[in-house]
């Protein structure tokens, strides 16, 4: 099948020792070649910035609607029915993505940053006062867990579904591991919830999601395609947040210097968030299936093939960044693929940089300093990076 | 290399080579041209590479995307007939001489 230039790996990206530590692979994939060949699961993979760029560019190539994950939807039914955005291409996509993105603009997301404020004081001052926390159950996830359903439109009843659906989601997108059947497990109540919760009617007026029910009407899509298009948040948009304000924490924590820089300077708390996006990555890495045969740096990759896209890999890639892998916020991070590139480049990435910035800024003007006090606990996933738990002792002014 | 001036709102000039297929906004993110922020790497999502074009070089630049017209309405800056986001201006051999004005502010 594959061309005899290109170097074969017996790396298996979704074995649960290299998901609790990608880095060694992620280099060993980065310095085999610009393509390779993963064995295990007979797909091809690129893991520099430069070829992962420039497939998530060329959506005619390598296309999403036969599935981001490892499952070829030519091949298998999908587990639920396919996103509308996600998992779909060019013309579809982009009226899909037009749709959504009116709900999600520049403007529409700094309209949000005055409540996400006062939200992110209240939490810190239920905090204050605590030396010892869980910088995953006590920020990392309060915070989203209650300005995202609060901005969708979500009753404050059954928000515990948020995450075991979004674990689903995102372990959906590898092999039928045990990684995958616990998360499954884990959410046999969140999907009925999730799926009920899409619907106009269980939406609050005025939040994002009725926002979408309308804009998606004003667009010819039936009520059912509407409810698909607010799936796409309910799905995306918690463990993501999540996961990166418990990243930051954890590189805040492991580099004192930087958080002094931090402490000294809170306004430089939108840069911690996009330089923790680069480093630890919450969205590790997502598939293209190709359209047709396509030459990449001298390697032929046929028509019809997966192809595993190592968006960590990328970001942390020496040929493109310099001292790839040292955390430093004061460095110019833009330019990373942890929120992708091209036409299905995170819709919520405004969203999501508010949250981070918000948090950060809050956690810089009231904490003297954060050390761990104890090991952190790593939550595997099949595609996202993030904690189960993160114990802190916080030194508050 | 085609060559594109970057005029700062102070009225500084920086002359760059930009190479062929990049954009204007990757000229100037990495060599030290602060007033282009581009936060999120070239993907139309940010506004924050907001330029004016003056109207002599308009009829180079590629045609505007009905996404682009929708961000350029998120500016912090005033939006005006001459905006455009940098990073959807594709760098050809026929933006050679291209001058750009840079907003009061990105952010
Ligand atoms: C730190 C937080 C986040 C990270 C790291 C992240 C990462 C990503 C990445 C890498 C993609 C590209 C997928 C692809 O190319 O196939 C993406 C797409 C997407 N994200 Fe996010 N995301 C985050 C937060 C959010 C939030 C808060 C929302 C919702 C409000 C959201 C909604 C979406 C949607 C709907 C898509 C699909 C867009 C499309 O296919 O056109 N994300 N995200
Ligand atoms: S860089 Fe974000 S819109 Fe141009």
């Amino acid at each position: 099948m594959h061309t005899t230039t290109v170097p074969v790996s017996q790396i298996d990206p979704f074995d649960e020792t290299v998901l609790a530590d990608p880095y060694p692979a992620h280099r060993e994939l980065r310095d085999l070649g610009a393509v390779v060949w993963l064995e295990r699961y007979r797909v091809w993979g690129m893991a520099r910035h430069e070829q992962v760029e420039a497939a998530l560019n060329d959506p005619q190539t390598f296309c999403s609607a036969r599935g981001v994950g490892l499952s070829d939807f030519h091949k298998e039914k999908p587990w639920r029915p396919p996103s509308l955005l996600l998992e779909a291409d060019p013309p579809d996509h982009t009226r899909a993505r037009h749709t959504i993105t009116q709900v999600l603009s520049p403007v529409a997301v700094r309209g949000l940053r005055e409540a996400f404020t006062a939200e992110a004081s209240a939490l810190f001052d239920r905090l204050a006062g605590r030396t010892a926390i869980d910088g995953v159950r006590d920020i990392a996830e309060a915070f989203p867990l209650t300005v995202f359903p609060d901005v969708v439109g979500l009753p404050p009843d059954g928000r515990e579904h948020l995450l075991p659906y979004g674990g689903l989601v995102f372990n959906g997108f590898g092999p039928r591991n045990r990684l995958f059947l616990d998360a499954l497990a884990r959410a046999e109540h969140a999907r009925d919830w999730i799926a009920a919760h899409c619907r106009r009617e269980n939406l609050a007026d005025g939040g994002l999601g009725a926002q979408i029910h309308r804009t998606a009407a004003a667009e010819g899509y039936t009520a059912a395609d509407a409810a698909l298009l607010v799936r796409s948040f309910l799905s995306a948009g918690v463990d993501t947040t999540v996961h990166g304000i418990g990243n930051a924490l954890l590189c805040l924590a492991e580099n004192p210097d930087q958080f002094r820089v931090l402490r000294a300077d809170p306004t430089q708390a939108r840069k911690a968030f996009e330089e923790t996006i680069r480093y630890e990555s919450p969205v590790q890495t997502f598939f293209r299936t190709t359209t047709r045969d396509v030459d990449v740096a001298g390697a032929t990759i046929p028509a019809g093939e997966k192809v595993l896209l190592f968006l960590a890999a990328a970001n942390r890639d020496p040929r493109r960044w310099e001292a790839a892998d040292t955390y430093d916020i004061t460095r110019k991070a833009s330019g990373h693929v942890g929120f992708g590139f091209g036409v299905h480049a995170c819709v919520g990435q405004m969203l999501a940089r508010l949250e981070g910035e918000i948090v950060l800024t809050e956690l810089a003007r009231r904490a003297e300093a954060i050390e761990l006090a104890g090991p952190p606990k790593r939550q595997l996933s099949n595609t996202l990076r993030g904690l189960d738990s993160l114990p802190l002792s916080v030194a508050w002014v | 290399m085609p060559k594109i001036t970057y005029v700062s709102a102070d009225g500084d000039l920086h002359v760059v080579d930009v190479p062929i297929g990049t954009s204007v906004m990757r000229g100037a993110v990495g060599t030290g041209i602060d007033g282009i922020v581009a936060e999120c790497g070239g993907n139309a999502m940010c506004a924050t590479c907001h330029v004016y074009v003056p109207a002599e070089h308009a009829a180079s630049l590629p045609e505007m995307t009905a996404v682009e017209d929708e961000m350029l309405e998120c500016t912090v800056a005033e939006r005006r007939a001459t905006s455009r986001l940098s990073c959807q201006l594709r760098i050809t051999e026929g933006l050679d001489g291209l001058v750009v004005r840079l907003p009061e502010a990105q952010e």
